[in-house]
């Protein structure tokens, strides 16, 4: 199995990146402030304005480092390759079952079933977990009804009902998502899900959340030779990383939602460290930032069984590993597609 | 995580810049902890392609290199006192205004 690495965020706009040997510095007024031999990372995301050297672009491009750009919210801007690489069999094949209506919905059905089972699975853990202080009726409704919904897939005939189904899913889902929060419930109620802008402090937590997730994904499915833009549920759209929206699917309410839920309920973050605009945009501030990018890569090292492996991966190497065995399947080594269900 | 460590003889001009090589070439694959002290967080291939460039560097007669090899459980068996703070290679790399 693949070595976990790490990842270097810069979230300092002054900040100039530059490389020197094999090592990738970190240099404030000319200044170096931190060096890192390039060995021990796998990328670098720079948030807000942060330069890089041609030199540092030329050193990640020939290691497979991924060099990528977002703006200070977190949205993305740009990423930085090398080369084209992987298994131009595979990609074909993938174009070929994008364009074909049968076998994308039989994927969009795979990711789409994983992400409402798993979505019931988090309430239920909170059901669980905190049996007094939740709303055990309302959620065991709603648990039921996804689990209705989930089977509803199985006779879904084209990818529209299957966007029905999914989109009756992520309301059902949404709605009992402010009985997760058990303290700062005021501060952190979700009013529905919203984004671009989102106009609460939730929305605006899960956004970042999700942006970390597909930046991981894509670099995942360009590291297995897949093409993160050809997707099976979401459309071609220039520019749109469709191929990691449907993959993200099955991984946002364990990657995602569990996280936010738990840095709220440990009161790890605050709500004095957002603001909103005038326009009701609710944005982050760096201190908010920081500790989300704190908590998420710890989150990336902690280890679990992989339900389909049975081998002991972290969390950070999950997207690799369903990455992989899309590729699989889609190069017709592995029968079906195994999404990934928690448990 | 492997230690390095050397001394390399510098009463010559080529000794001076043989460690200046050896420095180079643990710095790119490590963290400098002290003066001539090494912790590189490697992989065995990496180790070995380490090692092969810094044996080519050194001159046995008069220079010595050691390394301690540390496991992957290395963090229960180093612990740091006094000045100069070092990084976890494996922890959260985040440069901001407030480290």
């Amino acid at each position: 199995m693949r070595k976990l690495l790490n990842t270097l965020y810069v979230t300092m706009p002054e900040a100039y990146l530059a490389c020197e040997g094999e090592n990738v510095l970190v240099r404030i007024e000319s200044e170096t402030k931190f060096r890192v031999p390039i060995h021990n990372i796998e990328g670098i995301v720079c948030f807000g304005f942060a330069g890089a050297s041609p030199g540092l672009m030329h050193l990640c491009c020939e290691r497979g480092v991924a060099l990528s750009f977002l703006t200070e919210y977190g949205k993305f801007m740009g990423r930085v390759t090398g080369k084209v690489s992987g298994n131009i069999f595979v990609r074909r094949n993938q174009y070929r079952w994008a364009d074909d209506d049968v076998e994308s919905v039989r994927l969009a059905k795979r990711f789409i079933v994983a992400k409402i089972l798993n979505g019931r699975a988090v309430l239920h853990r909170a059901v669980r977990d905190h049996p007094n202080s939740v709303d055990s009726q309302l959620l065991g409704n709603i648990m039921m009804d996804l689990g209705r919904l989930a089977s509803q897939l199985d006779i879904a005939k084209n990818l529209d009902s299957v966007r029905g189904i999914e989109g009756q899913a992520a309301n059902l889902y949404f709605s009992g998502f402010n009985q997760l929060i058990l303290s700062q419930k005021n501060a952190f109620r979700l009013n529905g899900r919203n984004r671009r802008p989102p106009l609460d402090r939730m929305n605006a937590l899960l956004s970042f959340l999700y942006t970390l997730l597909s930046h991981e994904i894509v670099a995942a499915l360009e590291s297995v030779g897949l093409d993160p833009q050809a997707g099976f549920l979401h459309r071609d759209r220039p520019g749109r990383a469709s191929l990691a929206l449907d993959l993200m699917e099955e991984l946002r309410p364990h990657f995602a939602d569990r996280l936010a839920v738990t840095l709220v309920n440990r009161n790890q973050i605050d709500p004095s460290g957002f603001i909103t605009k005038e326009n009701g945009a609710v944005v982050m501030e760096d201190k908010t930032r920081k500790e989300i990018l704190t908590a998420w890569q710890k989150r990336k090292q902690e280890e679990m069984i992989h339900p389909y492996l049975g081998e002991k991966v972290t969390f950070g190497l999950i997207p690799y590993v369903q990455s992989m065995l899309l590729a699989r399947h889609i190069r017709g080594e592995l029968e079906d597609y195994p999404p990934f269900f928690w448990k | 995580m492997v230690l390095i460590t050397y001394d390399v003889n510098v009463s010559t001009p080529i000794g001076r810049k043989r460690l200046r090589h050896v420095a180079k070439q643990c710095q790119n694959f490590g963290q400098r902890v002290q003066n001539s002290v090494f912790e590189c967080l490697v992989d065995p291939t990496q180790f070995t392609q380490l090692k092969h460039r810094l044996e080519a560097i050194v001159d046995p007669k008069t220079d010595s290199l050691r390394y301690y090899f540390l496991g992957s459980n290395w963090k229960r068996r180093v612990e740091h006192f006094g000045a100069k703070e070092t990084y976890d290679p494996e922890g959260v790399l985040i440069i901001d205004a407030n480290p």
